[in-house]
């Protein structure tokens, strides 16, 4: 019986991979059209703006150094999340709940930037219904830090839960899982930095 | 407490024995921000303005790979989950292309 529930518990689904990852997996697989479907709108609407505030160009919106850090911050907290993972895996409580911290703490850092710049750009005159460039914008970037403010909250769950001795090693696929969902998060920044930022 | 548990914590630490070392993750990271770096170099660099486009895209392409590989374990997970995310991830890029050529390239074409 034991060795038949250890059998159960190492190959949870037909395929050998635990159902809980395979769960994620697909939803980052339906995460990726949504995001896709989002870029693509961006991307169809670029330039087709009739009247300003204009993304790019002298009096352009964008800012590409803070928006640089900003992505510098969100890169650094997957660093922190691989590193709170492996400190999990390793039994190491003080370090998981360090780096679950500054995981989520990044990750806050990130909205702090995002708020900032839509706030400027509010005041600066760009609106959801101004233009074709402020509501693919802001639907894009609204819906990603929706995505960051969600990981945020599951980390601090993740933290809470190492602080009260209820995250040990056998749990680590509890914290890959969200980790999972982080780098994802990151990763799609990555492609919304470089379309919407980097190239005019 | 069980077997359950105790099949947990193998598992653990056979995920553990799979991933990368904690060195291999801050070398990732280090890789990613010089990457971010030549990137924001290269917007601001007046004389590669034409060709801008061509080198940052490959570039951000790099980072994702090395987020994907490494921070999300696909270069040591089952096959199954990098054909999930790759079948997703060409249709999304379809999807865009798609998009794209029907209301950018397609109407100019039309106009002659």
């Amino acid at each position: 019986m034991s060795e038949h529930a250890a059998q159960i518990d190492r190959h949870y689904t037909t395929t050998g991979i635990d159902s809980r990852k395979l769960g994620l997996w697909v939803l980052i697989g339906s995460e990726s059209l949504f995001f896709g479907s989002l870029i693509a709108t961006y991307m169809v609407y670029r330039g087709q703006s009739t009247v300003g505030p204009f993304p790019h160009g002298p009096d352009g919106l964008l800012d590409i150094p803070l928006t640089s850090v900003s992505t510098f911050v969100l890169l650094m907290s997957s660093l922190a999340m691989v590193l709170a993972l492996h400190a999990v895996q390793v039994s190491n409580r003080r370090g998981a709940i360090t780096w679950l911290l500054a995981t989520a703490l990044l990750g806050a850092g990130f909205l702090g930037f995002q708020a900032y710049e839509f706030t400027h750009f509010w005041h600066e005159g760009l609106t959801l219904d101004r233009n074709l460039f402020g509501a693919s914008f802001f639907i894009l970037t609204g819906f990603h830090g929706a995505h960051v403010a969600v990981g945020v909250v599951w980390l601090l769950i993740l933290m809470t839960e190492a602080w009260r001795h209820r995250l040990p090693a056998s749990r680590a696929l509890s914290v890959e899982i969200a980790g999972l969902y982080w780098h994802f998060v990151d990763v799609v920044w990555i492609v919304i930095f470089t379309l919407i930022y980097l190239i005019e | 407490m069980d077997t359950h548990a105790h099949a947990s914590g193998d598992h653990a630490r056979e995920d553990h024995a799979r991933h990368p070392s904690p060195k291999v993750y801050v070398l990732i990271g280090l890789i990613l921000t010089i990457v971010t770096a030549v990137e924001i170099a290269v917007y601001y660099i007046d004389a590669l303005n034409d060709w801008s486009t061509a080198i940052i895209i490959p570039l951000s392409m790099s980072k994702f790979l090395l987020v994907v590989m490494f921070y999300m374990h696909l270069r040591f997970d089952n096959r199954l989950l990098t054909a999930v995310f790759a079948a997703c991830g060409v249709l999304a890029i379809a999807v865009i292309v798609s998009l794209v050529i029907l209301f950018k390239v397609l109407p100019y074409q039309a106009l002659g």
